[in-house]
């Protein structure tokens, strides 16, 4: 497969045809793609036409973009503008935005090549893309087990060759798990990095838009690019984006990696032992390995599961049958909301409403809302302990290896332990990111996830690729 | 003034007033859609009013200021502050809730002065979005409930608005006029608002409550609907005597929230506490906390303007009328205090001056055609009794047409001279003379009288005779 670095510099010296390269993926894509199902759409006309765009921009001797014909694949939760736009959604289906997300227009001004848009669990909610209204995504490991999610068509795409790079979202894990389960790279930033305008929100203080590689540097230079402040979103960090590229080959030497001594139990053993070898191979490069403590991470994953519902139940409230999307019509206002939200969202998606909207209501809001968002104020500060202590921590990104379709589908508790793992980042806000590191059961890929704190990439992006070095 | 009289057998009415205002901003509070009264429906919107999936609010840096100045005007402590959203479904709220202000308001702890030094208390006053307008079409009631078909116009979706709530300190129902006039006055000295409450720019909802006096407040109901100064008087009156018979023949009063109908002139019930929506309020986490600088503030509140009270009180020192009085009112509201202030600079009479501003110059904006200092020479003409006031209003007129002039030319132009105090007083003593009757009633205290004894004091002088001289000579006759 090639290396999205490798395309761009081939495109823009003119050893490479943009167009030939998306030939490649689309020939791929044609090869596969109705057995792994990792678009909702694939918009070979428009990807053609740009790829000829930037060959004739090369051929003109114009300056190009910093993705210059890199086919890119973008998770259907990300407007595009007059580009059916759906969540893996019944309720959104044959919605074509009039605007693109802030990272769409990023990656078209670098000279990236879109190729489509890829499955999810609906509206982000999920460990496996088994809950999208389209049917789920395989993965492309093993056909019959899951991808991970919700970003599991992201990670597949590029896992199958079909793009060499993705953008997913993370909340509670939906990057790092399906890159962890497909084998690649994917990189959830330190919130308010990219900007998620544009992103369909499912819970807002906690989604973040990320790349999916497959390999380090790709990734550092892909999130170079859709980084940076934007007006448009408040939450944005009002600085530039981080140099990642030009810290990768710095090495670990010196560096203090967390090994966390009180992570929660239930990791398959293949996959501790991974992480094991991780350190080893961070020791072997000169770094520190450093026990650490996070007291709160036991009640994080009963705190996310009542902040992001919370927040789901307040951003999907607007889908209503009035303005956009599918509407049930019936015989008064009220009828047609519900006969509207009955027929529109999924049943992961219901309980999710429900659980936020109860969370949030008079009498139960103390308990639950107030009380979980008091977990993320405890998290926050057992990782502020912890990095006053190490400059990374290093755990699994998944506590096993891609499971079988179907084998979590009825027992929604054991879906979301998928996540325990992930979720402490985000109710954080810090950066994380999951690195292939070898294979456990199955010789299914196992992924290492790499922490660290606020706006900490660069001290995450030198382990990453070192870990990278040492396989 | 007053139409309504007191409540009966002790009770006490207790009001509080929640106005809601759009500010006169460009755009809108979160994204740059043009705020724009009356324009086709549905042309001033973008992703962030539809609400459309992805779309993100970004705060309007000119709305904080403006909602600043709001609260400096009426005295509040202004606060780092946050938003949060207020969850419901309706077709014109877009995103199915709306952003606000919840627990740290940005405006806190202010009051108000009405006429008499009545102190009004100020909650807060905090910033929020407004909604899109629904039109509901067939149906009986004009709402959306048994109505054909809707029609929604979001180019009021995310118009920024401040509201404004009043503390329950309001204990009349002219009080509430008052409150509600002074409150408009302030908004517009400011720019805040153009305030237009027939264009719904600026809107009250009324609680109201009765108790008698020593006992706890009453519950109290919310009033929605009321569109006008005059329509906030009568919905108060009716509602507090609602409530009065409603507890005199035994019953108690719900909390409810009530419609006011202009034509009925009654107010029913529109949906009671138990079938309140539960608004789930949590903090906006697309926003973040809004921290005023303490330079900002400080600059905003050294750019005020001078508010009405203020202005007021100093055209009453200047002019020698009553602060709280209709002539300083009517003067400030049309801004015009300034010219009044420029005639008495230019040698003008200071009463007279503020008399003839509040009486001629309706028409006239805050800066009349007519030089001060022709005015100041009219006041002077009547104050030395060159003209009768009735002449000096003729020449009042002539001086606006003209938009100024020479006045002592236009008073001989038009004839006008008035009669040396010695003549007049002959003439008044023939007017006893030919009228022995009407005189001596007047003698016994029938003021009435009084009108045909200047009557032929005027028709003989061929009004050339000052009213006001001819009924002092007659009061000092009579003693």
């Amino acid at each position: 497969m090639q290396k999205l670095v490798d395309i761009v510099a081939g495109v823009t010296n003119g050893s490479l045809k943009a167009s030939a390269v998306v030939e490649e993926h689309l020939a791929r894509i044609v090869a596969r793609e109705s057995e792994i199902h990792a678009f909702n759409l694939v918009t070979a006309d428009q990807a053609r036409t740009d790829a000829a765009k930037v060959d004739e921009d090369v051929k003109a001797g114009k300056k190009v973009g910093a993705l210059a014909g890199v086919p890119i694949a973008l998770k259907d939760n990300m407007c595009t503008r007059g580009v059916e736009t759906t969540c893996s959604s019944k309720i959104l289906q044959g919605w074509k935005p009039p605007y693109d997300a802030t990272v769409v227009t990023k990656l078209r001004a670098a000279g990236a090549v879109i190729m489509g848009k890829t499955n999810l669990d609906e509206f982000a909610m999920g460990s496996s893309t088994e809950n999208s209204a389209f049917g789920p995504t395989k993965n492309p490991h093993d056909v019959s087990r899951v991808p991970g999610g919700s970003s599991g068509g992201s990670a597949a795409a590029v896992s199958a060759g079909f793009a060499a790079a993705s953008l997913g979202s993370d909340t509670g894990g939906s990057i790092r798990q399906p890159a962890a389960l497909c084998g690649v790279v994917g990189v959830k930033p330190t919130y308010g990095v990219v900007s998620r305008y544009g992103l369909v929100a499912f819970a807002s203080s906690l989604d973040q838009i990320g790349p999916f590689t497959s390999d380090v540097r790709d990734a550092a230079t892909l999130l170079e690019v859709i980084s940076g402040h934007d007006p448009m979103d408040s939450t944005s960090i009002p600085q530039p984006a981080p140099s990642l590229v030009s810290v990768l080959d710095h090495g670990v030497a010196g560096m203090r990696i967390g090994r966390v001594t009180d992570l929660p139990e239930g990791c398959e053993p293949d996959v501790l032992a991974r992480l094991e070898a991780a350190f080893d191979a961070l020791r072997s490069a000169g770094a520190i390995i450093v026990d650490i403590k996070l007291p709160s991470i036991q009640y994080c994953l009963t705190a996310y599961y009542l902040i992001a519902p919370a927040e789901a139940s307040s951003n999907l409230a607007r889908y209503d049958g009035v303005r956009y999307g599918n509407r049930v019509d019936a015989a008064d206002l009220n009828s047609m909301y519900a006969a509207t939200r009955e027929a529109g969202f999924g049943e992961e998606v219901k309980r999710r409403i429900m659980l936020g909207t109860y969370a949030l209501s008079a009498g139960y809001y103390d308990a639950y809302y107030g009380k979980a968002l008091k977990v993320r104020r405890l998290i926050s500060d057992d990782f502020a302990h912890a990095y006053e202590k190490t400059d990374v921590i290093l755990t699994p990104t998944s506590p096993s290896v891609a499971f079988k379709f179907g084998s979590k589908t009825d027992n929604p508790l054991a879906m979301y332990l998928c996540d325990v793992f992930t979720i402490p980042t985000n109710l954080a806000g810090h950066p994380a990111m999951s690195v292939p590191f070898g294979t456990g059961a199955d010789s299914m890929p196992v992924g290492v996830q790499v922490l660290a704190t606020t706006l900490g990439e660069q001290a995450m992006f030198k382990v990453a690729a070192e870990l990278e070095r040492s396989l | 003034m007053s139409e309504v009289a007191a409540l009966p057998n002790g009770w006490q009415l207790i009001v509080g007033l929640e106005v809601h205002v759009e500010l006169a901003t460009k755009t809108k509070m979160f994204s740059a859609s043009a705020n724009r009264f009356g324009d086709e429906p549905n042309t001033n919107i973008d992703p962030v009013t539809l609400g459309l999936p992805g779309a993100l609010p970004v705060l309007n840096q000119h709305a904080i200021e403006l909602a600043i100045r709001i609260g400096l005007a009426l005295n509040c402590k202004v606060q780092p502050c946050t938003f949060h959203r207020k969850n419901y479904f309706y077709p014109d709220l877009p995103k199915a809730y709306q952003i606000t202000q919840y627990d740290h308001p940005l405006n806190i702890d202010g009051h108000l002065m009405l006429p008499g030094d009545v102190r009004i208390g100020i909650e807060r006053a905090h910033l929020e979005e407004d909604t899109g307008k629904s039109t509901h079409f067939g149906g009986s009631s004009g709402r959306i409930h048994g109505s054909d078909y809707s029609l929604i116009d979001f180019n009021r979706a995310g118009v920024p608005l401040v509201e404004i709530v009043s503390r329950p300190d309001i204990r009349t129902s002219e009080q509430a006029r008052q409150y509600v006039g002074e409150l408009r006055s302030i908004l517009l000295a400011v720019g805040a608002s153009d305030a237009k409450m027939e264009e719904g720019s600026m809107r009250c909802d009324v609680n109201v409550s009765v108790h008698k006096l020593g006992t706890p407040f009453g519950t109290r109901c919310e009033i929605k609907n009321v569109n006008s100064i005059r329509s906030v008087g009568r919905a108060i009156d009716y509602e507090a005597r609602r409530q009065v018979d409603v507890i005199e023949g035994g019953g108690t009063i719900r909390q409810e929230t009530r419609h006011w109908d202009d034509a009925t002139g009654r107010t029913e019930t529109l949906r009671t506490k138990e079938d309140a929506d539960d608004y789930r309020y949590f903090l906006e986490p697309d926003l973040v906390p809004l921290v005023p600088d303490q330079s900002w503030i400080d600059a905003v509140r050294a750019a005020l303007p001078v508010l009405p009270a203020a202005r007021r009180q100093a055209l009453a020192e200047l002019c020698g009328v009553d602060k709280d009085g209709e002539s300083a009112f009517v003067v400030v509201e049309r801004g015009q205090d300034d010219y009044v202030s420029a005639v008495v600079a230019a040698g003008g009479d200071p009463r007279r001056a503020v008399v003839y501003v509040q009486q001629a110059f309706a028409e006239q904006s805050a800066t009349p055609k007519v030089p001060a200092k022709d005015l100041a020479a009219l006041t002077i003409l009547e104050r030395d009794a060159k003209v009768t006031s009735t002449q000096a209003k003729t020449l009042l007129t002539d001086l606006i047409e003209a938009g100024g002039g020479d006045v002592s030319a236009m008073a001989t132009k038009r004839g006008f001279e008035a009669l040396d105090k010695s003549a007049v007083e002959a003439m008044v003593d023939a007017a006893i003379a030919a009228e022995p009757g009407a005189w001596q009633k007047y003698c016994n205290g029938e003021e009435k009288a009084l009108g045909a004894l200047v009557g032929a004091v005027m028709k003989s002088s061929k009004g050339k005779a000052d009213g006001k001289v001819i009924t002092a000579l007659l009061q000092a006759k009579r003693t």
